[in-house]
C-alpha cells in the first residue's frame, strides 16, 4: 500500500483496517503525531489529509484518500510555520504532548479563516484536549499567528 | 545527552564505589552527603565538580534530577545552577542524571512531616526526624509536592557557585593571577587583560581541586536569570513535534507489548484462552503476568487488537464492588476508632455548640479521579543476565531501579534508568506499575527490549486514582460573624496506599488526610479540624495537590455556608478572620484584581465566589465569576493571586497557575471515577472530559513575593478552584453544591 506523507511517497505492508495513526507512528517512525485516546476524543493524533484536519486514530489506512501532512511536514525548527512560531513566542507548551494536534487544528483553522473570532476558535479547537490547561495561551497564539498570516 | 548516558551506564557496571573527599561542596544540607554519582564515572579531563555540574571537553552539562512532567522543572533547575555558574541557558546541555541518593528531596521530607509544628494531639507520634532520616537513607529522589523549587533554590545555586569558584581557582593556578582579579561570564573565566579561559579548558585542572564550601550566594539585585521571563529549553521541540517522549522512544530490536489486566483492579485471573489472539497478524506471544496477560507483537496497535481477542476468567476486585459501599465506609469512619489527627482545636467547639441557638451543618463528598496525563504510560525494559536497562518517564527513578532489580534478580545498582520526557503526570508517574509489568515480560524474553504501551483504557481503569473523601461540618455564627467551625474529614490514607505498594510504611498520622484544612490562616474563635483514616478501599495515589485537592473544597465550602448564614461577605469575612499577613495580602489582591463588590447575583444570572487554600506552604486565593445561561453555567473569568516568596520565571509561573486553575475547575465540573462490580465505569475521555477550549475562562494571575520562603506553584492553584466555582454558582443560582463533580447537579455551557 502506498501513501504520501509530508510530500514523500511511502510503501507500507499493513492490514487496511490499521488506523493511519499507527501506520505513521509504528510503521513509518513519524512520532510527532500522538496517541492519546484512540476514540477521537482528544485530538492529539490530528493530521491534515489534503489540508483537512483529520483524527488519524479513526481513519483506517485503507480508507485514506489524499496526501497526509503531519506536524513534521508543517514546519521544522529551522523553518517554522507561522502557527509554530506563535506557539514558541507565547510559550504555549507545558508537557507539550497535545500540542502537535493543537497546532495542526489551529493551522487548518487559519488556512480557512485568517481572522477567527473567539467563537471560531472555540469551534475549531474544542476537540483538542489539553490536560495541562494551556488553552489561554493557545487562544493568544492563534490570534498572533492569524495576524502574522494576514500581514504576510 | 548521549555522553552522560554512556558514563552512567559504566558507573553501574563498575558498581557503587565511594569516592573519598571532594563531595561536600556546600550543595548539601546534611552533614554527610551521599557520594557524587558523577565522580564514579568521570573520565580523564572531566570535572564533576558537584553532583549537579559536569564539564568536559565537549561542553557543560547541568544535572536536573527532578523530573519534567511538563511543569518546566528542567528549565528552572538549569536556571538556578546557571545563575551562579555564570553560563547562559543556550550554552548548556541538561541531563536528568542517574538515579542516585545524592539527589534526595529534602523539601519533600518537610512536607511529609507537616505535623512537626504543633505539639500535643494524637499526631505527636509523627516525627520529622524519623521521616527525614528514612528519606535520606533511601535517597528519596522523588519529584512531587511542588518541591522542585523549594528543594533546589539554595542547593542548586550553591552547586553553581561551588563549581564557579572551583573553575576560578583552576584559572588562578594556571595563570598565576590572584582569584580576586578573575571574574566569570558566559561559561568563561575572564582575566584582567580581557582574555579568557573557557570552563571546558579548565575542567582538567578543576577536577583536581577540592571545591570551596559556604560561598555566599548572590542577592536578588545581582540575579541575571531569576525573576526574569525565560524561554523554556524544550519550547521549540514541543512546538514542532520533535520532542521525543517516553512513548516515542525506540530501542534496536525491541518488541511491542500491550497488557490486559483484570478490569476489577487488582483482582486475580483464574484462566485465559489466547488461541484467537495468537493467530492474529504480528502477534509473537501471549504471556501470563501478575493479574492478566501481556501480548507481544511487532506493532502497538496489533498488540492492542490482539489483547481484545483474549478470553478471560476473572476473579473479583479486592475492594468493595459498589460505590454505595465505598461511601458507607467513609460515612462510618467519623468515630474515635478511626481518628487519625486533630491538629487544629482552638477555643472550645463543644461548649460553643452547646450554647448556640442554631447549628449549621452539612456533608460534602469528593470522588475518585484519574490522573489521565495525555500521554499514556509506557516503559521499555531490557533484562540481561547481570544487568538491566529501563527507558521511561518517571518521578521515582530510585524505586524503578529497586523494583526492576528485584524482578530481574540482580542488584539495583546494575539497573540503568534513562529518564525520558513525560507528556504530563499529575502524580500518575509516582507509581511504577508499568515498569514492573514491562520487567515481568522482559524477564521472560531475556536480552530483548520490551516496550509496553498502555492503551488509554488500561491507563484510566488501572490508574491509582485520587482519594475518595467525605467531610462533615458543623458551625455557629453570632452577630454577623463566624464564631465556631468544626470540620471532620474521612478518607483512606493515600500515603499508606502509595507507599505500601513500595513495601514501605510511614509512621504516625497521615497529614494529607487534613492537608489544606487543618492549617489554614483563619483565626476562628472555636475551630476544630479532625482527620479520620477510613479503611483502605480502591487503591489510591497522589493526585495534583493530594489531600488538599479534596480538602480545599471541603474547608472553603463549609466556611462559605457559615459566612452566608452570618449574612457576611465571603471575601470580607475571610479577610477579617485571616491571621496571616501574607495570606491577607493574597485575599486583598484577588479582591482588588476582580473589583470585588460582593458575591450575590446581580439579577442577570451572574455570581462570584472566592476561596483561599494554603497548600505546600503557598497561600493561593481565587475569585471565580460565572453566568447562569440557558445552555448552563458559563465560567467567565478567574482571578488568582499566590504568595510564593520569589517568582523564578514569570512565564512559567503564569502558565502553571492557569493550568492549575483549569485542572481544578475541569475536574470539579464533570470528572469522577466510579466503580460497578469493582470495575471502573470511566475508561476514556468521552466519560472523563475535564475542561475544553470553549469552556475556558479568561484567567488573570498575580504572583506575590512578600514571604521569606521560595515555594513551588505546580499544585497550590488546584485546591481553591472548585470551592470558588461552587461559591459563584451558589451566588448565581442559589444552588448549594456539596459534592463533586458539580455536573451531577447543574449543567455547564
Amino acid at each position: 500500500m502506498r501513501l504520501t506523507v509530508n510530500g514523500t511517497s511511502r510503501e507500507v505492508d499493513v492490514e487496511p483496517d490499521m488506523p493511519l495513526l499507527w501506520v505513521l507512528r509504528d510503521e513509518l517512525g513519524i512520532t510527532g503525531v500522538k496517541y492519546g485516546c484512540g476514540i477521537a476524543q482528544c485530538g492529539a493524533c490530528t493530521v491534515h489529509v489534503d489540508g483537512i484536519p483529520v483524527r488519524s486514530c479513526q481513519l483506517a489506512v485503507g480508507d485514506l484518500e489524499g496526501a497526509v501532512t503531519t506536524i513534521e511536514g508543517l514546519g521544522t525548527p529551522g523553518s517554522l510555520h507561522a502557527v509554530q512560531a506563535a506557539w514558541i513566542e507565547h510559550q504555549v507548551a507545558q508537557c507539550g504532548y497535545c500540542q502537535s494536534g493543537q497546532i495542526m487544528s489551529a493551522a487548518a483553522l487559519l488556512a480557512e479563516n485568517s481572522n477567527p473570532s473567539d467563537a471560531d476558535i472555540d469551534d475549531a479547537m474544542s476537540g483538542n484536549l489539553c490536560r495541562c490547561g494551556t488553552y489561554p495561551r493557545i487562544r493568544e497564539a492563534i490570534k498572533a499567528a492569524a495576524l502574522t498570516l494576514r500581514s504576510a | 545527552m548521549g555522553r552522560l548516558k554512556t558514563i552512567t551506564r559504566r558507573s553501574f557496571l563498575i558498581g557503587s564505589v565511594a569516592i573519598a573527599g571532594g563531595v561536600a561542596f556546600g550543595a548539601y544540607v546534611v552533614a554527610t552527603p551521599h557520594a557524587n554519582p558523577l565522580l564514579e564515572a568521570a573520565g580523564d579531563g572531566e570535572a564533576a565538580i558537584t553532583p549537579y555540574v559536569l564539564i568536559n571537553a565537549s561542553g557543560i552539562t547541568l544535572i536536573t534530577p527532578r523530573a519534567d512532567k511538563g511543569q518546566g522543572a528542567y528549565s528552572v533547575q538549569a536556571a538556578l545552577i546557571a545563575e551562579e555558574l555564570d553560563v547562559e541557558l543556550d550554552q548548556i546541555n541538561i541531563d536528568p542524571g542517574p538515579p542516585s541518593p545524592a539527589y534526595w528531596n529534602t523539601a519533600l521530607a518537610d512536607e511529609a512531616a507537616a505535623f512537626i509544628v504543633p505539639s500535643g494531639g494524637v499526631a505527636e507520634r509523627t516525627a520529622h526526624g524519623v521521616l527525614s532520616a528514612v528519606m535520606k537513607t533511601i535517597g528519596m529522589q522523588i519529584t512531587g509536592g511542588s518541591t522542585t523549587v523549594p528543594d533546589g533554590f539554595i542547593k542548586l545555586r550553591q552547586a553553581g557557585a561551588a563549581a564557579r569558584e572551583t573553575l576560578k581557582m583552576a584559572a588562578a593556578r594556571e595563570t598565576g593571577i590572584a582569584m580576586a582579579e578573575l571574574r566569570t561570564e558566559a561559561g568563561r573565566v575572564i582575566l584582567p587583560d580581557g582574555s579568557s579561559l573557557s570552563y571546558m579548558e579548565l575542567a582538567p585542572a578543576a577536577a583536581r581541586i577540592t571545591p570551596p564550601q559556604d560561598i555566599a550566594l548572590r542577592g536578588p539585585s545581582e540575579w541575571r536569570l531569576i525573576g526574569k521571563p525565560m524561554r523554556r529549553i524544550d519550547i521549540v521541540a514541543k512546538s514542532t513535534g520533535t520532542q521525543s517522549y517516553g512513548i516515542d522512544h525506540a530501542v534496536d530490536g525491541m518488541v511491542h507489548a500491550a497488557i490486559v489486566l483484570n478490569p476489577a483492579q487488582g483482582g486475580p485471573m483464574n484462566g485465559f484462552d489466547a488461541s484467537e489472539a495468537l493467530a492474529m497478524r504480528g502477534v509473537k506471544d501471549v504471556l501470563q503476568i501478575t493479574g492478566g496477560v501481556a501480548v507481544i507483537a511487532d506493532n502497538t496497535w496489533r498488540a492492542f487488537q490482539a489483547g481484545q481477542a483474549v478470553r478471560f476468567d476473572w476473579g473479583p476486585a479486592p475492594f468493595p464492588a459498589t460505590m454505595d459501599q465505598h461511601w458507607d465506609t467513609l460515612s462510618g469512619s467519623f468515630t474515635g476508632e478511626f481518628e487519625d489527627s486533630r491538629q487544629r482545636d482552638d477555643g472550645d467547639v463543644d461548649i460553643s455548640f452547646a450554647e448556640a441557638p442554631g447549628l449549621v451543618s452539612a456533608e460534602y463528598r469528593a470522588p475518585y479521579l484519574a490522573h489521565a496525563p495525555l500521554e499514556p504510560l509506557s516503559a521499555i525494559v531490557r533484562i540481561d543476565t547481570d544487568a538491566a536497562e529501563v527507558w521511561t518517564g518517571t518521578q521515582v527513578p530510585r524505586f524503578v531501579q529497586t523494583n526492576v532489580g528485584k524482578i530481574a534478580g540482580i542488584d539495583p545498582d546494575q539497573v540503568t534508568v534513562h529518564a525520558l520526557y513525560m507528556g504530563g503526570s499529575f502524580g500518575h508517574r509516582l507509581e511504577d506499575e508499568v515498569v514492573k509489568q514491562a520487567a515481568e515480560i522482559a524477564v521472560k524474553l531475556k536480552g530483548t527490549p520490551v516496550k509496553l504501551t498502555y492503551s488509554r483504557e488500561q491507563d484510566m481503569t488501572h490508574d491509582f486514582p485520587r482519594q475518595i473523601a467525605m467531610a462533615r461540618m458543623r458551625g455557629v455564627v453570632r452577630n454577623g460573624q463566624v464564631e465556631s467551625y468544626e470540620l471532620g474529614i474521612a478518607m483512606p490514607s493515600v500515603v499508606m496506599s502509595q507507599m505500601g505498594r513500595q513495601g514501605m510504611s510511614v509512621p504516625g498520622a497521615d497529614s494529607q488526610i487534613v492537608a489544606g484544612a487543618w492549617d489554614q490562616p483563619f483565626a476562628i474563635p472555636h475551630h476544630r479540624v479532625t482527620g479520620y483514616r477510613a479503611l483502605q478501599l480502591a487503591p489510591i495515589s497522589s493526585w495534583r495537590s493530594v489531600g488538599a485537592s479534596t480538602n480545599g473544597f471541603f474547608y472553603n465550602a463549609g466556611l462559605d455556608e457559615l459566612i452566608y448564614e452570618a449574612g457576611a461577605d465571603p471575601l470580607a469575612e475571610r479577610i477579617r478572620l485571616c491571621n496571616d499577613d501574607n495570606a491577607r495580602k493574597v485575599l486583598e489582591a484577588v479582591g482588588e484584581m476582580s473589583g470585588w463588590d460582593g458575591a450575590l447575583g446581580d439579577g442577570r444570572g451572574r455570581g462570584r465566589g472566592v476561596a483561599l487554600t494554603q497548600s505546600f506552604g503557598v497561600h493561593c486565593a481565587e475569585v471565580v465569576e460565572v453566568t447562569s445561561t440557558e445552555a448552563g453555567i458559563r465560567i467567565d473569568k478567574v482571578w488568582v493571586a499566590a504568595e510564593v516568596g520569589t517568582v523564578i520565571d514569570p512565564v512559567n509561573f503564569d502558565n502553571l497557575v492557569k493550568g492549575g486553575v483549569i485542572f481544578g475547575l475541569g475536574h470539579a465540573m464533570n470528572c469522577e471515577i466510579t466503580y460497578t462490580d469493582g470495575i471502573a465505569d470511566q475508561s476514556n475521555f468521552d466519560a472523563f472530559e475535564g475542561m475544553r477550549m470553549h469552556q475556558c475562562p479568561a484567567i488573570e494571575v498575580r504572583g506575590l513575593e512578600n514571604g521569606a520562603r521560595v515555594l513551588g506553584i505546580g499544585e497550590p492553584p488546584v485546591p481553591p478552584a472548585a470551592p470558588a466555582l461552587a461559591g459563584a454558582i451558589f451566588a448565581a443560582t442559589g444552588i448549594r453544591l456539596r459534592e463533586m463533580p458539580f455536573s451531577k447537579f447543574v449543567d455547564f455551557a
